[in-house]
């Protein structure tokens, strides 16, 4: 970043899994944010981007929040997401769910325009090359569905993994294969997707990682859940978590304090 | 074929329990992807071929009346006959109509979907002729009486040893005790049989991967040559197609084509493809001496102009679910009817209802796997999405998950409330979870616990944490 | 036959009501008339010469045989040894089309030579082609009284006599070939053939020779003339 310019006002979706279960990847964010010479604000009149009422074909329910966030995130200069799936919601849906609300679609164009997933964000926009971090272990990596497809996140996480001390990759064989999470279909079909995860975390065993990373709090929690249930050793993070070096603050996602 | 749609959860708690099944499809699904996505590196303009494919059907749905009118003429002209139908009533009648006019007993079946749609197999047999499906996968389970798995490879459930034994119960006229221990064993016995079959039938009926506006033609894409051994042999020719399988010209058939086979067996080119116009000509000395077209609605125009039209741009090469995970774990069996896979979780809804195959659009994970591999960029998720919201439109949705995702909307739209909610909801199970970290039970998640345990919540809301740390700041 | 105009009417009505206006109709008619190529690709818009060698290394790759003779004098020599090589009957079953006309079988009195369609029992058909597509290895051959398409599919092996002119890039330029052919017309079928006949359909395990020909080879005459 250059020093002239001003610094980039973020506004930070939380997320609500990210809220809920899991502050510490907010404030991993926010501090990679920060570190890249951001400013981080938080809006508290966010909730959920909408994407459960979205796929639950409640689109009512789903317009409603789509307009909650718009209206919670004008002026910001970037909105950022720890998340691929939220963001391809407000990235993507927003678009198509207001498309025919003359008053909200081109407000939902311009959040569309703005708005990034945090490590994409970090490495296409801000041109992050490398972290100041250090993990001691070898990790594997998951590549979450909407995070892959809608937005193109592949290499980029990659990459600023490797610029973190200590730590090595090992390719996760399948890693473009759903984890089985799915939102709500986890809960209607648990079967199918008990089936897709136990395919999942037979891959991660094999890698020989010791950590499994990746960027979405739904599919981590899946496959942490499977992994502790099966009494997998495997540490489960969200990448933010590795990349801003904040591993001490929390126990991994799933074990003990 | 009666749909099992409905019971999609219980026909895929079935299949999951299946060790067979379970391996055939581990194995089977990573061989398509692998082949196509070879298929498709090895082709630099694929994805450019794709953007065309996908404009080309858009832009024949735009004037389907037209193509379809210009098809006919030319199919006539040539001396075939194009039977309309509205409906797979009408269609079976035109079929059996053509047969028995034709004084027929066996019918050889080249592979179609959308035979199986009109289910006219049963259709013929209750009128007292044989159909014969030729295709070795199709005859194999025509055999078992099932119903294909796959739309490109109807077998993949069974293994050798199921299709030994199958023949085996079949082939009554041939010894017991004889070997049948290898495919390509299996293999020559079914075209011994079948080649006897192809013979004694008066009538063949093929499928068409694409209709050509242009010249009158109806191509058919297949491996084997029983699509051909159908059409040649017979005295006639009867062809089953949608009307969205009309292209404009030859041309606009080859763009398809060059899709086809890549996307469906990772073939650069099947090993036939066969462009069949009107009967035999005047000289020919082997070739149909009847050519008809049963050209059948069964509810496609239904779907153009609405949120539903991109799906007629199916080709129907089974990309999706060879790449889709719900597939790969249940097979195809479990999803009821005809269409498995993605496809199918769009087009079961339109034609049997959302009532009757509403399960299947919402047993999906919207990976998007599916739509990234479609030669015809289908948006098939999106399509998913949109049967669900007729769903919740018609209040189909089971109850309990209506009223869950009403409350949370409820708080959702107020976000004071809804901060407040999930401070108190963390606080309670972040007490009772962290000792462990985990749940392995909780109430309401059954669906979750059955399988997995839960991750605690670490104990307080960002919100709150960010909150805190604002004032102390 | 059963009168199916009503469900004409109502189906094509349907259609245009659903897509509202129809102004796309004249575009539609010149797309039919003019038959415009879409993207055609790269890979064997070549010189001759090598879209050659292309249709040769495609052919081979699916499972097809290829082997080069300088003319059509020797098609007798190379049919009876390939044959022997693999230990098949020296009957053959030869298309009526005058291009094997000019075929000396008598140099060779160990072959059977009759011709017509296809039999039952017919083992080995030997045919020509109408056009070679190099972009995919694909043989095309079209119907007629002097190309019956049961030659193509009945036997076990298939011989295919093609010649080096017969060779062209993509399927585009075959079917501008076919129309030139045949103007205003096609013939009752047009067989693509890429390779012999297989099957995946036990085990998705690869086997040649479901219902067509097990073996496919190609006679590819080096010398044009004739």
């Amino acid at each position: 970043m250059s020093d002239q310019r001003p610094a980039p006002r973020v506004g930070l979706f939380v997320t609500c899994l990210v809220d809920v279960f899991r502050p510490t990847v907010g404030f991993a964010a926010v501090k990679l944010l920060e570190d890249a010479g951001c400013t981080v604000e938080v809006p508290s009149a966010q909730t959920c981007c909408g994407q459960p009422a979205f796929n639950s074909g409640d689109r009512k329910t789903a317009a409603d929040l789509a307009r909650n966030t718009i209206a919670a995130f004008e002026g910001f200069d970037y909105v950022v997401v720890p998340s691929g799936s939220c963001g391809g919601q407000i990235k993507h849906h927003y678009k198509e769910l207001l498309a025919d609300d003359p008053a909200w679609a081109a407000r939902a164009h311009h959040l569309s325009a703005r708005t990034y997933e945090l490590v994409s964000f970090l490495a296409d926009v801000l041109g992050v090359t490398n972290v100041e971090a250090r993990y001691d272990g070898t990790v594997t990596y998951h590549d979450s569905c909407s995070g892959l497809r809608e937005l193109g996140i592949k290499e980029q996480p990659r990459r600023l993994l490797n610029s973190v001390d200590g730590l090595t990759i090992n390719e996760l064989p399948g890693a473009e294969v759903c984890c089985g999470f799915g939102g709500t279909f986890c809960v209607k079909y648990p079967d199918i997707s008990n089936h897709m995860v136990e395919a999942k975390i037979a891959d991660i065993t094999k890698t020989g990682a010791d950590t499994l990373l990746a960027g979405d709090m739904g599919c981590l929690l899946n496959m942490a859940g499977k992994l502790k249930r099966e009494g997998s050793p495997i540490r489960v993070r969200h990448v933010a978590e590795v990349l801003a070096g904040v591993t001490d603050e929390a126990p991994p996602i799933g074990d003990k304090t | 074929m009666h749909p099992t749609t409905h019971a999609f959860p219980e026909n895929a708690r079935k299949a999951l329990s299946d060790e067979r099944l379970q391996k055939v499809l581990s194995t089977a699904g990573t061989g398509f992807v692998e082949k196509r996505r070879k298929a498709a590196e090895r082709l630099p303009e694929f994805e450019a071929l794709r953007d065309q494919g996908r404009d080309l059907k858009n832009h024949v749905l735009a004037n389907l009346d037209t193509y379809l009118e210009a098809f006919e003429a030319k199919v006539t002209e040539q001396g075939g006959h194009v039977h309309w139908c509205r409906t797979d009533q009408e269609a079976r009648d035109a079929i059996l109509g053509i047969c028995r006019k034709a004084n027929a007993r066996t019918v050889t079946k080249g592979k179609s979907m959308i035979a199986e749609e009109i289910g006219i197999n049963d259709y013929l047999e209750a009128n007292g002729l044989i159909p014969i499906e030729t295709d070795l996968g199709e005859y194999i389970i025509q055999l078992r009486h099932e119903p294909p798995s796959h739309i490109i490879a109807p077998a993949i459930h069974l293994s050798k040893e199921d299709v030994a034994e199958t023949f085996r119960d079949a082939h009554t006229e041939l010894p017991r005790d004889r070997l049948l221990d290898e495919p390509k064993v299996l293999i020559a016995e079914a075209r011994q049989v079948l080649r006897r079959k192809f013979q004694e039938a008066e009538v063949g009926i093929t499928g068409a991967n694409l209709m050509i506006a242009e010249t009158g033609s109806t191509i058919i894409v297949t491996n084997e040559g029983n699509g051909d051994l159908t059409q040649i042999l017979p005295r006639i020719h009867v062809v089953i197609a949608t009307i969205d399988k009309v292209v404009p010209t030859l041309e606009d058939a080859t763009l398809v084509l060059r899709l086809l086979a890549r996307s469906a067996t990772g073939q650069e080119a099947s090993a036939y493809t066969t462009v069949s116009t009107g009967p035999k000509r005047p000289g020919d000395v082997d070739g149909p001496e009847e050519f008809h077209v049963v050209l059948l609605d069964n509810g496609r125009s239904a779907l153009l102009g609405t949120e539903f039209q991109d799906v007629l741009r199916c080709i129907r090469c089974g990309a999706c679910m060879n790449h889709c995970p719900v597939y790969g774990s249940v097979g195809g069996h479990a999803y009821g009817w005809v269409y498995p896979g993605p496809i199918g979780s769009v087009m079961q809804p339109a034609l049997l209802g959302v009532k009757e195959a509403g399960h299947l659009p919402n047993a999906s994970t919207f990976c998007g796997r599916c739509e990234a591999v479609c030669p015809m960029r289908i948006p098939l998720p999106k399509m998913m999405r949109h049967w669900r919201e007729k769903e919740f439109e018609q209040g189909l949705q089971p109850a309990t998950m209506r009223r869950g995702l009403g409350v949370w909307g409820w708080f959702a739209r107020r976000p004071a409330l809804y901060h407040a909610a999930t401070r108190m909801a963390v606080k309670a199970l972040g007490a009772l979870g962290r000792g462990k970290g985990r749940f392995a039970r909780l109430p309401l998640a059954e669906g979750w616990t059955r399988h997995r345990d839960m991750p605690a919540p670490e104990g307080k809301t960002f919100q709150q944490q960010w909150a805190e740390r604002k004032g102390k700041r | 036959m059963a009168d199916t105009s009503s469900a004409r009417a109502q189906i094509l009505g349907g259609i245009r009501k659903a897509l509202g206006s129809a102004d796309g109709a004249d575009e539609a008619r010149r797309r039919l008339a003019t038959h415009p190529r879409n993207l055609v690709p790269a890979r064997a818009q070549i010189p001759h010469a090598d879209q050659v060698e292309l249709f040769a290394t495609m052919a081979t790759e699916v499972a097809a045989t290829v082997e080069r003779l300088p003319s059509l004098d020797e098609v007798p020599r190379a049919v009876a040894e390939y044959l022997a090589g693999l230990n098949l009957p020296a009957e053959i079953r030869v298309a009526p089309d005058p291009k094997l006309d000019a075929v000396p079988w008598d140099q060779r009195p160990t072959l059977t030579v009759t011709r017509g369609r296809a039999r039952d029992p017919d083992a080995i058909s030997v045919t020509g082609a109408f056009a070679a597509v190099a972009e995919t290895g694909t043989l095309m051959l079209i119907s007629g009284p002097e190309h019956p398409t049961t030659l193509n599919f009945m036997p076990d092996t298939h011989i295919v006599v093609l010649k080096r002119g017969e060779v062209v890039g993509t399927y585009e330029d075959a079917w501008d070939r076919l129309r030139a052919a045949m103007p205003g017309a096609m013939p009752r079928t047009v067989n693509l053939i890429t390779g012999p006949s297989r099957t995946g359909d036990i085990e998705q395990r690869i086997e040649l020779g479901a219902h067509g020909p097990r073996r496919l080879h190609i006679l590819l005459i080096e010398d044009d003339a004739g």
